[in-house]
């Protein structure tokens, strides 16, 4: 027994300095953020308790709900054209084509690269002048698109225009997910398949499909979560747009510059249980889409 | 055998922190001062080594920057009571309040007024009033001066005068009011195909302060502030009118394109290299095109008035300031210090080093022509520092994204003025 006491104690001294990190550093700010949602806070005075006001008045906040839809319009863009895009290109490169590990480099260029530079550079592209250097317009024009040329930044459209940006910027992440999930597909399954005489299309619907359900629930998931929480990019790109691209994120950190602590991580609570109920239904979605096709023990 | 080594070389650290944290440490007298202006560093290091020489008390001005990362770094000083004998504050009056309130900012009052008010009258009234708190103020703060200004900063129009001369428009006579502004950008325009106006509207807060100024001119300072107190509304004719204006900017098709998506420092870059002939900016830009662009042929100009009823004010007179800790050693030595750095030599200086306004009276003399011409808008200065009443800045938000949606083209003044109101009134209900 008091053998068993020193191992024990040996063995949570290893953990016990990283442990005390993540507690500082991860837990304990993780529920500070749920008690200052219930105070009037500005960083300096004393914290006042004010009950649930914060959360009253970031459910009845238009601009909230509105930051909320941009996030949601940015997210479906991202779910759609940007998973669709990296699915389409991970086929093309998990085929043995030539020059493969080139393309992979190539398209996880873009996510290593910092969100800010992203967007800077984005401003600078689609801009005219002065602010920018009028390149898109001009390469539009060079193609003969020339009527297609406009104020990509300074119309409506700087929302759809900041959701391609995102998913440009954001598609090599997807990518990379995709890839690992179709070198994990068993070739046995394929060549079975050829055997059997299927064609491509059969191939990708009874074999790849199913048994990447979780790989794509898993994007999806990690599409949403970092989709909601995209902000600097969007911040460098436009600064938020009249409030057209302002999204759940930028707008805590407005109320933070503001130093409206309590309100901020009030917002913060809200997004994060938001985000947890539709992880948690995508993830129990896919589970029983992988229960229907048999892929797990149901 | 290894788990013994382990707590050796624990237990050896633990003594060596506790003996190095014995060990009594030797005061050297010497002041610590945070800051965040980056253009006046060198400056202050300058003037730092100067009153070593004169007096022997060592200066540390340490900058921060940028201005965001400063700022979180005096808050969590504050919270720590690591707060260094000298610093300043940024963001609206509200942050001062707390700081004062919370007992960290010492009241310099007796200071200001020792020697019949000898300190307290070299400066610009305006610029002590940013800094100070009035009997009963609605930040339930007791009355007295908590900081001393270093400088004054003036928000104006400005043209260039080469575009002006090119586009055969008098450089000597800029526009008087809202209907010259839009003609006169218009011909720079139609004859030089050169954007009319250019501004950060990115960041709102230079957006908000336009308004403000035409909302003073249009409806006068008493109305305007009967808003902020609640008593009018933003759907009163008037503020309609007001953010009439920026439509009228829209259709005129003056404004640089992108102008909601530009920060300042886009705009100023502009300006400086003629790609505007209007712009709106404070008098720091003085320096931001020195150093752009040195041959710039620009000047300030007055408020381009939209109705002759009310007299302009000129949203200016927060300049940086700096604040003497509460809690500091060497606090009789902090104010001796800013004493010393705001008499005419230093102040001299730092304008020359700079081109910033000062915070003193009597260096006008010192002062390059075009900041010359800003100190004749002293006398009319108005900021939310100084109203009796403030607007909360989640209303501000709103106005100012209602402003950016109207030079859009989204909105119109009356959806935005209805928009303004309702959040006023949800506010107000709490």
């Amino acid at each position: 027994m008091k053998r068993w006491s020193w191992d024990r104690f040996q063995n949570f001294s290893f953990i016990f300095p990283a442990l005390v990190i993540f507690s500082i550093f991860y837990i304990y700010p993780f529920f500070y953020t749920f008690v200052l949602s219930f105070q009037d806070y500005d960083f300096i005075s004393t914290p006042k308790f004010i009950g649930f006001s914060n959360f009253r008045e970031v459910l009845t906040d238009r601009e909230w709900w509105s930051s909320m839809y941009n996030g949601a319009f940015i997210t479906l863009w991202a779910l759609t054209f940007q998973n669709i895009l990296a699915f389409m290109l991970a086929l093309g490169v998990d085929r043995v084509i030539r020059m493969n590990k080139f393309y992979r480099v190539v398209f996880f260029m873009l996510p290593i690269l910092s969100e800010i530079i992203i967007g800077l550079l984005m401003k600078q592209l689609l801009s005219s002048e002065p602010l920018g250097r009028d390149i898109f317009n001009r390469w539009i024009t060079n193609l003969g698109l020339g009527f297609f040329a406009q104020d990509w930044l300074g119309s409506q459209r700087v929302r759809l225009v900041t959701a391609l940006v995102h998913c440009w910027k954001g598609f090599g992440w997807a990518f990379v997910i995709f890839l690992a999930g179709l070198q994990n597909v068993p070739q046995q399954l394929y060549e079975a398949a050829r055997i059997d005489g299927a064609n491509a299309w059969q191939v990708f619907r009874k074999i790849t499909l199913p048994l990447l359900t979780p790989v794509i629930a898993l994007v999806l998931v990690l599409t949403i979560l970092g989709t909601m929480q995209a902000f600097a990019m969007i911040l460098a790109l436009t600064g938020g747009a009249g409030g057209l691209t302002e999204v759940p994120v930028m707008r805590i950190y407005n109320h933070l510059r503001f130093r409206l602590a309590g309100l901020a991580c009030a917002e913060g609570v809200i997004l994060g249980l938001i985000l947890i109920v539709v992880s948690f239904g995508m993830f129990f979605i896919s589970k029983k889409i992988r229960e229907k096709y048999g892929v797990l023990p149901s | 055998m290894y788990v013994k080594r382990m707590l050796k070389v624990v237990l050896f650290f633990i003594l060596v922190s506790v003996a190095g944290s014995c060990i009594k440490r030797e005061k050297i007298p010497h002041l610590v001062i945070w800051h965040w202006m980056v253009d006046r560093q060198s400056a202050f290091q300058a003037l730092a080594e100067k009153y070593e020489s004169e007096t022997g008390v060592k200066v540390d001005f340490k900058l921060f920057f940028p201005p965001d990362i400063y700022s979180q770094k005096v808050i969590a000083a504050a919270r720590a009571g690591n707060l260094p004998d000298i610093f300043g504050i940024l963001g609206e009056k509200r942050m001062l309040a707390s700081f004062v309130k919370a007992g960290h900012i010492l009241d310099l009052t007796p200071s200001m007024k020792e020697d019949s008010d000898a300190w307290g009258k070299r400066f610009y009234p305006q610029t002590l009033r940013i800094v100070s708190f009035p009997p009963n103020n609605i930040y339930q703060v007791p009355s007295g001066i908590y900081g001393v200004p270093i400088d004054t900063t003036v928000l104006q129009f400005l043209y260039n005068k080469s575009l002006f001369r090119e586009a055969g428009l008098d450089p000597q006579s800029p526009p008087k009011s809202f209907g010259d502004l839009i003609s006169y950008a218009q011909q720079t325009k139609s004859k030089l195909g050169i954007d009319g106006f250019v501004c950060g509207w990115a960041e709102s807060w230079l957006l908000n302060a336009l308004a403000t100024e035409w909302a003073i001119n249009l409806m006068g300072e008493e109305k305007f502030l009967k808003t902020l107190k609640g008593d009018v509304s933003y759907t009163d004719e008037d503020w309609i009118k007001v953010f009439s204006l920026f439509a009228k900017l829209k259709e005129s098709g003056i404004l640089a394109p992108n102008i909601t998506t530009m920060t300042n420092k886009e705009a100023e870059d502009a300006f400086a290299k003629s790609k505007a002939v209007f712009s709106f900016n404070g008098s720091w830009a003085v320096n931001v095109y020195r150093q752009l662009n040195p041959k710039l042929e620009y000047a300030f100009f007055p408020l381009p008035q939209v109705s002759s009823s009310f007299p302009i004010k000129v949203w200016g007179g927060a300049g940086s300031s700096f604040m003497v800790n509460a809690h500091s050693p060497y606090k009789d030595k902090a104010v001796k210090f800013l004493k010393w750095l705001t008499l005419p030599e230093q102040q001299k200086f730092l304008i020359e080093a700079t081109n910033n306004l000062p915070a003193i009276k009597g260096c006008e003399d010192s002062l390059p022509p075009l900041l010359k011409s800003l100190t004749e808008s002293f006398a009319i200065l108005t900021h939310p520092d100084i109203w009796p009443y403030n607007e909360d800045s989640r209303v501000i938000e709103v106005m100012n994204r209602g402003l950016q949606q109207i030079v859009m083209g989204l909105k119109t003044p009356l959806e935005v003025a209805k928009e303004i109101q309702t959040t006023k009134e949800r506010l107000s209900q709490r």
